[in-house]
């Protein structure tokens, strides 16, 4: 299937301000889908709210658009459901990481089969410009005028902790990684999460002057380089990309299936 | 009538009227006097091949029960005070996005942690407004075991019926309380199933797109019909508008699809009204006391009469207009400032002939609380 068929071309031109990495982010996750040939019908997007939220209005799957924060906690309620379903959880960095802090520690340590990709563009888009978990000491942002005083979270290092059985970083400068990793993300047993770096030039570049979204994106090339690779010897500064957690842990619908069958053998 | 003859706790009640009404889906968080709800769900849902979840908050809870109900379950999440407070956001989701499910809320006191093992009724006012916006809801509450179970069934029909989510506002005396509940046979009390929409594979199926009737055909999840659902003001596709029109629209139809239901929605008892020359109205544990005054008194020859409000939103307006209007006076039996008792104000003719008969140390009002200030009113004094 095209690309194209699985995006609802009614609902075009999308909100996002030209430069906006988060265009390219779902071109990559097309192309995953496209690639492992899912099903429309067999697909559950569910979404919270900022920029990045928006993405799953403009796909031709099931889409829940929910409130702030808590999108995983709704796509626990679907795959636990029909865990038949491919769930894919596309969230902002505030989304994910703040409002939505506690959620995805728990979707991480329960295991149950989903993705949540957090499209970190290190900035609250959708209000304007406010500093967030993951902008970074020393950022400047409408709230943070002087500078930025708090320290950021790592994505990766996060949901590690949390105990998530997939963890992967990529940038929607590396559009062909980006897809591979994505698929790989999805294809996981288990809950699989995607940091993808995605630059707003619109706010987090005009206010730390990181210039044009080309330059961003050429940031995004030069600061990152392959997990385990020798420029990262070299030069510690570097942010790693690639896959680097994957494995095998009881996922939780599975797990739930063996209670039902415990709970029956009990009652009869 | 046949059935099974059981002696439960209030609680308990609950959960068999929600497995009797098909429940499948339960997520919770543990609350005192709302925990053995979640207790008694994680023994009785698997064992019929549903799911119960214990989710890190009760927010992830009501979040997951919409999430569960979009793919055709019936679904239900139990809470006490700061519960409920914590779910009122998601519940204006499942308001303006028109997803079934029933919130049960065990009263406790409050504010804050309040007294958390004790009695109190101060949450029916946080149940019609607790959600920011404008919108309609519906609350049930009940006063003992056997109406617990069918509030709880009828929660569930309306829930469906309506496609709004449905709260019963039970309290910490009817919960813990043991008495006997008398389980109906399956089929005995109706069930409403979920309207599912007839549109054909293929077809433009609009989600929003209200029949003649105002009622909202669903397509489950995972089902053939892909479409979205948001907390936005939404077009009849469920795709975020900012139209004047639709907004206007999608307001009116969310408040009048309940506002225009009222009567069919409103259950009550009444106990010696049509006489009556003191009308108390009380609801949940406090119509116990209530109802015990009533008993009492008539046998001494006193006109005094009960109307038991099941229904507490939408208020039944009418109803306690049409009941109170050959009383001299109506005294208000509730624990808490006197939620109700606006309520009622607003709906009678003579608001200054309305009294409160109230308790909110966390002790069940007892019939001599009542009795007291029945005698203030007719000036015999305590």
């Amino acid at each position: 299937m095209a690309v194209g068929n699985y995006i609802r071309e009614r609902f075009f031109p999308h909100i996002w301000c030209p430069g906006c990495g988060h265009g390219i982010v779902l071109n990559g996750l097309l192309r995953a889908i496209e690639n492992m040939g899912l099903k429309k019908n067999d697909i559950v997007m569910v979404s919270g709210i900022g920029c990045s939220s928006r993405i799953a209005g403009y796909l031709d799957f099931h889409t829940l658009h929910t409130i702030h924060g808590r999108a995983l906690a709704f796509a626990v309620g679907v795959k636990m459901s029909r865990p038949e379903l491919t769930l894919l959880v596309p969230m902002g960095d505030g989304d994910a990481l703040s409002i939505g802090g506690n959620h995805f520690i728990h979707a991480c340590r329960r295991n149950i089969d989903m993705t949540a990709i957090v499209m970190n563009n290190r900035i609250y888009g959708m209000t304007g410009g406010q500093y967030s978990p993951l902008s970074g000491y020393g950022t400047l942002a409408t709230t943070a005028p002087y500078t930025n005083i708090d320290q950021e979270f790592d994505v990766v290092n996060m949901a590690t902790a949390a105990g998530a059985t997939f963890v992967a970083r990529t940038t929607a400068y590396h559009v062909q990684q980006m897809a591979d990793v994505l698929e790989e993300a999805i294809r996981h047993k288990g809950f699989s999460v995607v940091e993808v770096m995605s630059p707003c030039p619109t706010y987090f570049g005009r206010k730390n002057k990181e210039g044009s979204a080309v330059d961003m994106l050429e940031k995004l090339k030069t600061t990152t380089t392959p997990l385990g690779s020798k420029a990262k010897q070299e030069n510690p500064s570097l942010i790693e990309r690639g896959v680097f957690v994957k494995k095998e842990m009881p996922e939780y619908c599975a797990e739930y299936q063996k209670i039902i069958e415990r709970a029956m053998k009990t009652a009869s | 009538m046949g059935g099974k003859l059981t002696f439960v706790q209030g609680n308990e009640a609950c959960v068999e009227a929600a497995l009797y009404a098909g429940l499948d889906f339960f997520a919770g968080y543990p609350i005192t006097p709302s925990t053995e709800i979640a207790e008694l769900m994680s023994v009785r849902l698997p064992q019929k091949g549903g799911m119960f979840m214990q989710m890190e908050d009760e927010i992830a809870s009501i979040c997951a029960i919409i999430g569960a109900s979009l793919t055709g379950r019936k679904v239900l999440t139990a809470t006490s005070g700061p519960g409920f407070s914590l779910m009122q956001e998601a519940l204006g989701y499942a308001i303006m996005a028109e997803i079934p499910c029933v919130i049960v809320d065990v009263q406790r006191g409050g504010p804050s942690t309040g007294l958390p093992t004790k009695v109190s009724q101060g949450d029916v006012n946080q149940a019609r407004w607790g959600v920011h916006g404008d919108h309609s809801i519906i609350a049930l509450t009940a006063s003992n075991h056997q109406d617990v179970f069918a509030i709880t069934v009828d929660a569930f029909n309306f829930s469906e019926t309506y496609r709004t989510p449905v709260i019963l506002l039970f309290d910490e005396v009817v919960g813990h309380m043991r008495e006997r509940l008398l389980i109906p046979e399956p089929g005995e009390i109706p069930l409403v199933e979920r309207l599912k929409t007839s549109v054909r594979e293929g077809v433009d199926y609009h989600p929003y797109l209200p029949r003649e009737d105002g009622r909202l055909p669903m397509s489950d999840f995972g089902g053939v019909h892909r479409y979205n659902v948001t907390g936005l003001f939404h077009d009849m596709w469920g795709f975020p508008s900012e139209k004047p029109e639709v907004v206007h629209e999608l307001l009116r139809h969310l408040v009048d699809k309940i506002e225009s239901h009222v009567n069919e929605v409103t259950r009550y008892h009444e106990y010696f009204v049509d006489d009556a020359e003191i009308l108390l109205i009380s609801y949940g544990s406090s119509a116990r006391s209530a109802l015990h005054v009533v008993a009492d008194r008539r046998k001494h020859g006193e006109r005094i009469g009960l109307l038991e409000l099941q229904t507490l939103w939408p208020f039944p307006s009418a109803l306690v207009r049409e009941k109170t209007k050959n009383a001299r006076y109506v005294v208000v039996v509730e624990m808490n400032m006197g939620q109700v008792l606006q309520s009622v104000r607003e709906s009678v003719e003579k608001p200054e002939r309305v009294f409160l008969s109230n308790r909110v140390d966390g002790v069940l009002i007892t019939p001599v609380d009542i009795r007291n200030i029945l005698r203030l009113i007719q000036g015999k004094g305590v």
